[in-house]
C-alpha cells in the first residue's frame, strides 16, 4: 500500500516538473525581479510531446550499513527528473515538450506487468533502474523489441557481453571500465603489485574478475588473493583481525571488491603494513562524484542540489545522460520521432556533453556509453580516466572496457 | 660588464619599439582578485584583491573603468583603472561569468548560467532593465557591430540564440555543436563565430541568412583530439587573422579570416581559455588557467614572447592602451 502512494505521489512531482513547476531552483530570482523576465514567445504553437519513462524497483536484499551510509530512495530518478527540466527550457526553442511518467514499484512488484502497461500506452524510452536479473528478462519480452531501454542501475559485464540486447543502452560504466581506470593509474603510479580482498556476494566476485582482467591488461601483479568471510562482533573486532588477515604479505595496494560496502570500509589504516585501500572502497572508479567541478560540471552539480537537496548519485547522473542523450538527438534530428531519435543516438555524429570534458557517445558493438572515469576518495578527486600516457588508434575512451574486437556482444544496429 | 650592456640594450630595445605602454587586467578566479600587468616589459606591476571568482572583464567605453564578473558575489563590479578600487556594483543578478557592451557602451548583456537567462543592463543607472529566458546554461555573449544583434550561446541547449536588441527578445533560434562556449562578431559585423568545446570546433556563420559557412577544425600532432578544446575567440578588425584559445591543448590557433583554414598554432601556457588583442592588434594577449600565467605573443613576428606568472587562475584579460 506503502509503495503504490508513493508511487502515485512521485509521479504527481514528475507531471508537476513536466510541466514547467522547474520553478523551484528560479523563484527567488523571478520574485525579486518579476517584470524584467518575460516567457519567451513559442516557436511552433503546438510543442511535439515526448515521454519517457522511469521505471525502478526497491531491491529485495538489502544488506544492514551504517545510518549515515543508507541510500536515498529516489536515485536515478532525480537525475532523470533533471534532465527532463533541462530538455524543456531547450525544447521552449525547438517546440519540444517532454514528460517524465514515473513507477516506483516495490521489491516483489511485477516488473513485466508494469513495463507492458507502458508499452501499451505509447511510450518507447525507458530509464530503468532494476536488479540485472530483471533486466535481462525485460529487454528480452517481444514488448520490448521495438522499444530502448537505458540501463541507469548496473555495472554489470555480462549485460554488456554476453547477455547483451540490441534494445538496451547502458549510461554508467561496466565494471571492466571502473577497474581498467584504477588499473591504469596505479600502474602510472608503478604501485604494481595488489593484494586482492573479495567480499562473499556474487557482485564482489564479478568485481574481482574484472579487476583481474584489467591487472593483466595495464601491467599489474596480483600478488595475493582473499576471500573476506569475518563476521565482526564483540569477540572478533576489526582491530584484532584486520592486521592479522594482511600480515605476511608484500604488496602496494590493498585492492578490495566489497560492492555493498559491508565491510570495505574497516580496513583502511588498519592494515598489517602502511598501504593505501583502493577498488570499492578508499580510491574508488566511479561514474560520478560530488568532488568532481571541472568542465562546468560545478553548474551541473549546483542545479542538482537546488533540485534535490542532495548531492547527485551515479544513477541520477546516468538517468540525466539518458534523459539529455534523447532531448540532444531530438534537437538534432528535428522529430521526436522514436526511429530517428534512435538513429542518431547510435550513429557516428552523435556527441553527448557529460561534464568530463570529451564528447561521450555509444559504443555500436555494445551499446555501452564511452566516458572517462573518475577516480576519487571520500572527498578528493583524484584523477580522471583514460590516464594521460593510454593510447587508442581510434577513441581514447575506449582504453577503458571491452574494446570491439574483445567484446562477446556484437549488435547490428 | 658585459651583462650589463647586454640588459641594457634589452632594456633599449623594449622602449625603442614600443610605442605606448599597454596595461593589462587579468582576472584571477581563484585568487579572488585583478592582476595588473604591463604589456610591454611583461612585468606584473600590481594585483588587488576584489571579490569572490572574478571572470568576465570589460573596459568601458571611455576606458576609465573596468566591469568585472565576481560571480560567487553575485555582481559586476566597477572599478577604477587609475586607482583599481571599486566605485560601484552592476545588478548583475546570480552568478555572472561572462558579459558583452554594446557598440555605444550603454548597456551590457550577461549570461545568469544559473538561471538560463540573458539580464540586460543600463550601465549608467546602474539598473537591469530586462531578463531573457535562454537555453540551459547561457555562456558564449557578443553584440554586433551595428548594435542590432545580442547572440546567447547556450552550452547544454546547443543553441545560438539571436536575440534582437531594440526588441530585446529573441527572434531566431541556431542550433550549434555541442557545449559552445565563445561566440564573436566579425568588425564588418558579417559572420558570426562560435567555438565548441565538445566539438572541438569552430563555427562561422553568415550573420545575415543565419547559415553556417564552415566549420573550422584543429588538428595538432601529438595532441589528441579531446585535448583541443576552443574557447575564446578573436577577430582582427580587417578580418586577415583570427585567434582561437584552445583549452587543455595549450595553443592559440591563428586562423586565415579570409579562407576560414587554420595556418598556424601557438604553444602558450596550459589550459589557455580567454585570450585579448593589444590596441594595435600587434600582440595577443593569453590567459592561461592551469599554469597561473599571461603569455604575450609578438604577431607580426609570430613569436610567443614570454610567459608572466600572474597568480591562480587567469580567466580573462582586458586591454587598456
Amino acid at each position: 500500500m506503502n509503495s503504490v502512494r508513493k508511487t502515485i505521489l512521485l509521479g504527481l512531482l514528475c507531471l508537476m516538473y513536466a510541466t514547467g513547476i522547474d520553478a523551484n531552483t528560479k523563484k527567488s530570482t523571478r520574485l525579486e525581479k518579476p517584470s524584467l523576465v518575460e516567457s519567451p514567445k513559442p516557436i511552433q504553437s503546438i510543442p511535439d510531446k515526448l515521454s519517457i519513462a522511469f521505471l525502478s524497483q526497491e531491491k529485495s536484499y538489502s544488506p544492514v550499513l551504517p545510518y549515515f551510509l543508507s541510500p536515498s530512495g529516489d536515485a536515478g530518478l532525480q537525475g532523470a527528473l533533471l534532465g527532463i527540466a533541462d530538455n524543456n527550457t531547450t525544447g521552449k526553442f525547438t517546440g519540444q515538450s517532454y514528460q517524465l511518467k514515473t513507477t516506483q514499484l516495490p521489491s516483489d512488484g511485477d516488473v513485466n506487468g508494469a513495463f507492458k502497461q507502458l508499452v501499451a500506452e505509447g511510450i518507447r524510452h525507458f530509464i530503468i533502474n532494476l536488479p540485472i536479473e530483471n533486466l535481462t528478462s525485460l529487454a528480452k519480452l517481444p514488448e520490448a523489441s521495438q522499444v530502448l531501454i537505458y540501463d541507469v542501475g548496473s555495472s554489470d559485464d555480462r549485460l554488456r557481453g554476453e547477455d547483451c540486447s540490441a534494445n538496451l543502452l547502458h549510461l554508467l560504466p561496466s565494471r571492466a571500465m571502473r577497474t581498467d581506470a584504477l588499473m591504469q593509474y596505479l600502474s602510472k603510479k608503478r604501485w604494481q603489485k595488489i593484494f586482492l580482498v573479495t567480499g562473499s556476494d556474487e557482485a564482489d566476485k564479478m568485481y574481482a574478475s574484472a579487476v583481474k582482467r584489467s591487472a593483466q591488461r595495464f601491467g599489474v601483479k596480483i600478488v595475493a588473493e582473499k576471500l573476506w568471510q569475518f563476521s565482526i562482533d564483540d569477540h572478533r573486532t576489526p582491530e584484532s583481525e584486520i592486521p592479522v588477515f594482511t600480515q605476511g604479505v608484500d604488496y602496494d595496494v590493498l585492492l578490495i571488491a566489497d560492492e555493498s560496502g559491508i565491510f570495505g570500509d574497516l580496513l583502511p589504516f588498519r592494515t598489517w603494513q602502511a598501504r593505501p585501500v583502493a577498488g570499492t572502497q578508499g580510491l574508488v572508479p566511479t561514474a560520478w562524484h560530488f568532488t568532481h567541478e571541472s568542465w562546468g560540471a560545478l553548474q551541473l552539480q549546483k542545479r542538482f542540489r537546488d533540485q534535490a537537496k542532495r548531492w547527485m548519485s551515479e544513477q541520477d547522473y546516468a538517468a540525466w545522460l539518458a534523459v539529455r542523450a534523447i532531448g540532444e538527438s531530438a534537437s538534432r534530428v528535428k522529430s521526436t520521432d522514436f526511429d530517428k531519435i534512435k538513429g542518431f543516438m547510435l550513429s557516428g555524429e552523435f556527441a553527448l556533453a557529460g561534464f568530463k570534458g570529451v564528447p561521450l557517445s555509444f559504443r555500436p558493438w555494445d551499446h555501452q556509453l564511452r566516458q572517462p572515469v573518475l577516480l576519487s576518495t571520500d572527498r578528493s578527486l583524484v584523477a580522471v580516466a583514460p590516464i594521460e600516457g593510454f593510447l587508442h588508434q581510434k577513441n581514447e575512451l575506449d582504453t577503458l572496457g571491452y574494446d570491439q574486437q574483445e567484446s562477446q556482444c556484437h549488435i547490428n544496429n | 660588464m658585459k651583462k650589463l650592456s647586454i640588459s641594457a640594450l634589452f632594456l633599449a630595445s623594449i622602449f625603442c619599439t614600443s610605442t605606448h605602454a599597454d596595461t593589462l587586467y587579468i582576472t584571477l578566479e581563484k585568487d579572488n582578485a585583478l592582476a595588473v600587468v604591463d604589456g610591454n616589459t611583461g612585468k606584473l606591476t600590481k594585483t588587488v584583491k576584489i571579490g569572490k571568482r572574478p571572470r568576465g572583464i570589460v573596459l568601458s567605453k571611455d576606458q576609465k573603468q573596468l566591469y568585472v564578473a565576481t560571480s560567487d558575489d553575485n555582481t559586476i563590479l566597477i572599478i577604477d583603472t587609475a586607482t583599481l578600487k571599486p566605485v560601484g556594483k552592476l545588478p548583475s543578478d546570480k552568478d555572472p561569468e561572462t558579459f558583452a557592451m554594446d557598440p555605444a557602451g550603454e548597456f551590457l548583456y550577461v549570461s545568469n548560467e544559473d538561471d538560463n537567462l540573458v539580464t540586460v543592463i543600463d550601465i549608467a543607472k546602474r539598473k537591469a532593465i530586462k531578463q531573457i529566458p535562454v537555453g540551459v546554461e547561457p555562456e558564449g555573449i557578443a553584440v554586433s557591430p551595428d548594435g542590432k544583434w545580442v547572440v546567447s550561446t547556450s552550452e547544454t541547449t546547443n543553441m545560438a540564440h539571436w536575440i534582437d536588441r531594440e526588441k530585446l527578445e529573441i527572434v531566431d533560434n541556431t542550433l550549434v555543436d555541442p557545449r559552445p562556449r565563445s561566440a564573436a562578431f566579425t568588425a564588418d559585423g558579417k559572420q558570426l563565430w562560435i567555438s565548441s568545446e565538445i566539438a572541438g570546433n569552430v563555427s562561422v556563420f553568415d550573420v545575415d541568412s543565419k547559415q553556417l559557412m564552415k566549420k573550422i577544425s584543429f588538428k595538432i600532432p601529438a595532441v589528441t583530439q579531446e585535448k583541443i578544446q576552443p574557447v575564446g575567440i578573436r577577430i582582427d578588425k580587417a578580418r586577415r587573422h583570427a585567434y582561437v584559445a584552445l583549452g587543455p591543448a595549450n595553443r592559440v590557433a591563428v586562423i586565415d579570416a579570409q579562407k576560414l583554414e587554420v595556418t598556424d598554432y601557438f604553444l602558450v601556457g596550459q589550459r589557455v581559455w580567454n585570450v585579448e588583442f593589444s590596441p594595435d592588434e600587434k600582440k595577443l594577449y593569453t590567459a592561461n588557467g592551469v599554469s597561473n600565467d599571461v603569455s604575450i605573443i609578438d604577431l607580426e613576428n609570430h613569436k610567443v614572447l614570454k610567459s608572466i606568472p600572474v597568480g591562480q587562475y587567469p580567466w580573462g584579460v582586458a586591454v587598456k592602451p
